[in-house]
């Protein structure tokens, strides 16, 4: 018997079975395939449109001491820009950090009684606005509106009595407190961050399944009497998945770019080819996650074992390097902290090979440890 | 048959020999010293009572599970360290239907014939289909097949390869009997080409279609031969008592006879009274006292399988429950 040892014997047309078969039980598994797109789809809806990051209309009370023809004409700007939503007067500035305080407002504007005067003096008055920054991101685009405000108003309003200060700096500035979070820095990260959230959560279940499922159904003793070797029964699963993969990669970049105006300034090869890394990555993780289960509830639990940490401590929803020492030493054993980085990389910086190359390695490795677990770990028989 | 290089089976004179096989789970002992000899071109008969250890004995001999102690062969090949050649020169059909229900029939047929490396795949898979009749229904997904047809089709698709040996696990179990009597004419085909057969069953009617029985239970092997030898083995005698009125006095005379001495068993078919004992003559006497006066007529008659079987199981219990 000239048989090959054991672990070099792969044959390509057991592993092309493999795959053939699963391609078509994915094709008549309609609830799996039509998930499959309505994850990204849904996740894109929730995370992009749902968690605005450019919110409108926002809560806003004015302390008007001034009740000029001016503070008027200067409200109704604010108005006019979308951002703001004027619910209340207030009397005093006490009143406008207590409903900033209570939630009920997100922004205080404050004019001071001689406003106007002193803008007709050209005394460059200063206006308040009060903002609560909790959330950086609700906040910065409002803001900017306002101080764009500035000129416009003036120039428009004024523009008779105060032609003579054409040219010279504005006549009256805007001071803005950010209260409660005064960094307030805002990135285009929560896209890109999305593909892997919805690689990992898909990948990671759909093989987390795929040898429970035959165990459950029973066909597992049919496959174990078969002469498919491990190697090739696994890693004929995945293959189906690093299509599957790719397209749900693609319906998320093309609303990144195309609904959500995420700038793409890298390379889509670069791209792709960590993408490809990462798909590999994530349904290792399923795989082993499907030799150690013993049913697919089992299976549906390792999966949210695994996807946990991964969404909140890989930099997807807090900043990184915010974190404890000891969480981001637990965040480089797990695969989405480098894709994170290299996705947001290739994305918003522009980076190549050399500079991907420092994330790229781990995330491989990461790959081969697992599936060597893997293979460890499948039964080869029902004892 | 096509003889491959990977696919030779090794000459030897048994098709399956085994011997003192033990199988444990947790505390259970399912099998028990297990021995037996299976030659090639045999229908091996494999009966014994629901979880007697059937199924756990013939999944140790394909080499899907790992005896704890014992050892033997399978077409040659070692049922220990040589379940890769043991997996690709066997045929083995599951208890329940193990294939695709989501793959159509053609579909699963092709998946098996690629992950056995089938030379001619194409040809093979449709020369099953023709065989078996299954043609015209090549396009409709296994799920939605009746049981019969279902059995149908696992056993195409365990003889695609061209076992040497099949492993049949109940085959038959909820198929109606025209389809099981099609079913047992094409294992008796396969057997005339030299293929071995170890088939697992509760019915008598294929335990008599057999060359040859193993009856066990508790995992032990109780008895094994032709049917001829197992039933001359435990030397029964058996009465038939007919009578014409309707079955429930029949049932009342069964009552009346049991533990009786002589009287080890009853059985009613039909109309007639199966008596079984060992010892001929107190058995003669015991029935004749009780049927002095009563409209029955008894003849000797030959002890059938059902009434051996029905004894080793009785013994056994006996014998287990003796134990201390």
């Amino acid at each position: 018997m000239n048989r090959p040892p054991f672990l070099f014997a792969f044959s390509a047309t057991r592993f092309w079975g493999v795959v053939r078969k699963e391609f078509l039980q994915l094709k008549r598994d309609r609830v799996t395939f039509a998930m499959i797109i309505g994850i990204p789809v849904m996740l894109l809806i929730l995370f992009g449109y749902a968690i605005n990051m450019d919110p409108k209309r926002l809560k806003t009370m004015v302390v008007d001491a001034d009740r000029s023809e001016f503070s008027r004409s200067f409200i109704v700007a604010m108005h006019n820009t979308d951002y703001f939503d004027f619910i209340r007067e207030l009397n005093n500035e006490t009143e406008g950090e207590a409903a900033l305080a209570r939630g009920d407002a997100q922004f205080v504007v404050n004019i001071p009684s001689d406003f106007s005067r002193r803008l007709v003096r050209g005394e460059r008055p200063a206006l308040l606005v009060i903002a609560d920054a909790t959330d950086p991101a609700a906040a910065s685009n409002a803001i900017g509106a306002v101080t764009q405000l500035v000129g416009s108003v003036a120039w428009k309003d004024l523009g008779g009595s105060l032609a003579r200060l054409n040219g010279s700096p504005p006549p009256f500035e805007v001071l803005v407190h950010r209260r409660y979070n005064p960094e307030g820095i805002t990135q285009y990260n929560i896209v890109p961050g999305l593909m892997g959230i919805i690689l990992t959560m898909t990948m990671v279940m759909m093989t987390g399944l795929a040898m429970t499922r035959e165990r459950e159904r029973g066909t597992m003793e049919n496959l174990l009497a078969t002469p498919v070797r491990p190697l090739e029964m696994m890693t004929g699963k995945i293959v189906p998945y690093i299509f599957i993969g790719l397209l749900q990669a693609s319906i998320i970049l093309l609303a990144a770019i195309v609904l959500f105006g995420v700038p793409f300034v890298g390379g889509i090869v670069e791209l792709y080819g960590i993408l490809l890394a990462y798909i590999a990555a994530t349904l290792t993780v399923g795989i082993t996650i499907s030799s150690l289960a013993r049913n697919q509830l089992q299976g549906v639990q390792m999966t949210f074992f695994f996807f946990l940490p991964n969404i909140l401590i890989s930099g997807f929803v807090f900043p990184f390097y915010g974190m404890p020492y000891w969480a981001q030493v637990i965040a480089h054993a797990l695969p989405m902290t480098y894709f994170n980085r290299l996705v947001r990389g290739i994305m918003l910086k522009g980076n190549s090979w050399p500079d991907l190359w420092p994330d790229l390695w781990p995330l491989m490795a990461f790959t081969v440890i697992l599936m060597g677990i893997a293979l460890k770990f499948y039964r080869r028989t029902l004892d | 048959m096509i003889a491959r290089p990977e696919n030779r089976v090794r000459n030897s004179e048994f098709a399956i020999d085994v011997r003192g096989l033990n199988k444990h789970f947790g505390n259970k002992h399912v099998v028990d010293n297990l021995s037996l000899q299976v030659r090639p071109g045999e229908i091996f008969g494999f009966l014994g009572p629901n979880g007697s250890g059937k199924t756990t004995s013939i999944r140790l001999m394909c080499g899907l599970l790992t005896p704890d102690s014992g050892s033997g062969t399978c077409l040659g090949y070692d049922i220990r360290t040589e379940s890769d050649a043991i997996k690709r020169n066997v045929g083995y059909m599951t208890q329940r239907f193990s294939f695709w229900e989501d793959l159509s029939i053609h579909e699963n047929l092709d998946f098996v014939a690629r992950v056995y490396q089938t030379p001619s795949r194409k040809a093979a898979v449709n020369n099953a289909l023709i065989n078996l009749g299954l043609k015209e229904r090549a396009n409709q997904l296994a799920g939605t097949l009746s049981g019969g047809w279902k059995q149908r089709l696992a056993l195409a698709a365990c003889m695609l390869h061209q076992p040497a040996l099949l492993l049949l696990d109940e085959p038959t179990a909820g198929v109606d009997p025209a389809a099981r009597r099609d079913f047992w004419e094409e294992l008796h085909r396969l057997a005339a080409q030299g293929i071995s057969v170890l088939v697992s069953t509760h019915y008598m009617d294929e335990a008599e279609r057999c060359h040859k029985l193993a009856y066990i239970s508790h995992g032990a092997l109780l008895a094994q031969g032709t049917a001829q030898e197992i039933v001359a083995a435990q030397k029964l005698f058996t009465w038939a008592i007919k009578g014409e009125i309707a079955d429930e006095s029949l049932t009342r005379l069964s009552g009346m006879l049991t533990n009786k001495p002589g009287v080890l068993q009853t059985a009613a078919f039909g109309n007639v009274l199966h008596v079984t004992g060992r010892d001929p003559a107190m058995l003669e006497k015991t029935l004749r006292e009780t049927l002095v006066g009563l409209p029955y007529e008894m003849v000797r008659t030959e002890t059938g399988l059902e009434e051996v079987f029905i004894h080793l199981m009785r013994t056994s219990a006996e014998a287990r429950k003796a134990k201390p």
